[in-house]
């Protein structure tokens, strides 16, 4: 898809793989056939460092939302699989438009909210970037879900240490983000996002402990590029697109993703 | 309806017919939820707090994430209100207003106070006199500007059964009660008096004043034709097109910098349909400071004299 168009974000949608995997392979409850806005009895997800697209949009289509087929129109003109992701373009599986970093907690809480208000017992999951930790609307939304009890609530930290300027150790140091996760309020995981036996087991683990009165944040180490070597250990495949000879050389390492092209 | 009828006695402020209204919408329909960002008092919102607490959500000093919040309620069908004061409600939070609840079309009523110079004593700093510009400029939202208690009162109900985003701009002074409750529609504009001189359109607190001017103007054998545009957007084009075809001429006035507000909106109505001289009565691109609402007002070229004179250069124009 990223190379198709010459432009998206490999880095960190490779590295969010196993996740999205996991999270649509039997995590969650949805109904692809059949989607609406308001998800009830749905459990719901949101993205909120919307340009891994790729990796969403790949999982989606693969979920039955919209045909597999569409994943070539990504990034073109015209097309409902927009560089980052929105509703206006009414792509089934897409609730909220992200990609201007920082919002989609507060959203998720929101919809966690709804879900509440309406007897719905699903839960709703969110994923955030490492980098994106570094908005300061992501800690009013990490004040807010505790004190309003948001228990039905999931969300994920992709803990790469990676963004477009550097290592997150670098740019914006977190420190120590369990420490911080905790101070605040939220029952705290930890996992491999690249172990997907980890992943699932720490879903699973995670879901068992919705309803308790405290959100729920799993801190998921995950390598960009996972997969593709000469992707992983650096920042520098962020937000670059792979040439022909480079796509021949990952897809050699990935046979699995052949089916994209 | 002229402007004859309109003899106020009673005052109140807007912000007033708000919490009055959301109180009265809690009741009717349980998907209305309220956020406030730690104004509860001054949004007027306590009833509904009071009397829907499960539906009532205190965000604290937190205003990008009540908007991402209410975002999220309308996804379950929810209808969110906020609250907090006009600047708090557009400049402080445009990114997340801008892709979550406009480009993302959520169902979200941002409910705004203390808007404009009559905020008073508290200064520049609350006193956004860029919000209308802001929120205009923005694909999907509707925005409107109401004058009195009554029509805010009337706006409030109307815009839950409006399908998208609203921006509701309100204020604090205590004003004259003139408007009628049950003639509110959105996106159309009031009638206040037929003349066939000028046409002044206002809009908010303006509109008091320029039903003063209009009945100054007439002891002078001046005649307005006098619309109030309360929806800034969609704005009512056919209603300012006819009046300005009687009278050839347009004064706008608003609470608001000359850039962006209803002035622009209007004018972008007659130069691309029907060209006519137009003043602006409205803020000349400054920042307010402290002082009591109307000598605020008057120093920044917002008076009753002030739509007086514009009106007659307007006419002079012609």
């Amino acid at each position: 898809m990223v190379h198709s168009c010459s432009s998206g974000h490999p880095g960190g949608s490779l590295g969010c793989a196993d996740f999205f995997t996991a999270l649509y392979g039997g995590i969650m409850r949805y109904d692809s056939s059949n989607f609406n806005m308001d998800g009830k009895g749905e459990d719901l997800f949101f993205l909120s460092n919307g340009h891994i697209s790729p990796v969403w949009y790949s999982t989606l289509a693969r979920s039955g939302y919209f045909p597999i087929s569409e994943l070539s129109t990504f990034r073109a003109i015209d097309t409902r699989l927009q560089g980052h992701p929105t509703t206006a373009e009414h792509l089934p599986g897409i609730r909220m438009a992200s990609g201007s970093l920082g919002q989609g907690l507060s959203v998720a809480i929101g919809a966690a909210l709804a879900k509440k208000l309406n007897g719905d017992d699903r839960l709703v999951f969110s994923l955030h970037g490492d980098g994106e930790l570094q908005e300061g609307q992501i800690w009013e939304a990490a004040i807010a879900a505790p004190h309003h009890k948001v228990d039905n609530l999931i969300a994920t930290v992709d803990f790469n240490n990676r963004q477009i300027d550097g290592d997150v150790t670098d740019v914006m140091s977190l420190g120590n983000l369990k420490a911080k996760w905790e101070a605040f309020g939220w029952t705290t995981l930890e996992m491999d996002g690249n172990d997907m036996g980890d992943v699932v087991a720490t879903l699973e683990k995670a879901k068992g402990m919705t309803g308790q009165g405290k959100p729920i944040v799993i801190i998921m180490r995950t390598e960009m590029g996972q997969g593709v070597d000469f992707m992983m250990g650096t920042h520098n495949w962020h937000g670059v697109a792979p040439n022909d000879e480079q796509l021949a050389q990952a897809l050699q390492q990935l046979e699995e993703t052949e089916g994209d092209y | 309806m002229s402007i004859h009828d309109l003899n106020p006695t009673e005052k109140k402020d807007t912000r007033s017919g708000f919490g009055d209204a959301l109180y009265e919408l809690g009741k009717e329909d349980d998907r209305v939820v309220g956020l406030c960002a730690d104004l509860t008092g001054s949004l007027k919102m306590n009833a509904f707090a009071d009397a829907f607490p499960d539906r009532f959500f205190q965000t604290g000093v937190a205003e990008a994430n009540m908007i991402g919040m209410a975002a999220g309620l309308t996804i379950g069908g929810k209808i969110p209100f906020t609250g907090t004061f006009a600047n708090f409600s557009t400049g402080r939070v445009y990114d997340q207003i801008r892709q979550s609840i406009a480009y993302s079309e959520k169902n979200v009523k941002i409910c705004a106070s203390h808007a404009g110079l009559t905020l008073g004593e508290d200064g520049a700093t609350h006193q956004i006199l860029e919000d209308i510009g802001l929120m205009r400029m923005l694909p999907n939202m509707t925005v409107i500007n109401p004058c009195d208690y009554n029509q805010t009162f009337a706006a409030t109900k109307a815009i839950k059964d409006w399908d998208g985003p609203v921006y509701l701009r309100f204020g604090r002074p205590s004003w004259p009660i003139f408007a009628s409750k049950d003639s509110f529609e959105i996106g159309k504009a009031w009638k206040i008096n037929d003349g066939s001189d000028v046409t002044i359109v206002a809009t908010g607190h303006m509109v008091w004043y320029a039903v003063l001017a209009a009945k100054e103007l007439e002891k002078e054998g001046i005649k307005v034709d006098l619309l109030n545009i309360h929806t800034i957007k969609p704005i009512h084009d056919a209603a300012i097109l006819a009046s300005v075809k009687k009278t050839g001429c347009l004064v706008t006035a608003e609470e608001h910098n000359r850039f962006g507000g209803l002035g622009e909106a209007v004018a972008q109505v007659t130069t691309t349909a029907f060209p006519v001289p137009q003043e602006f009565v409205a803020v000349d691109d400054k920042f307010g400071e402290s002082g009591k609402p109307t000598d605020l007002l008057k120093k920044y070229g917002l008076d009753v004299s002030d739509i007086i004179a514009a009106a007659k250069r307007a006419i002079a124009r012609k």
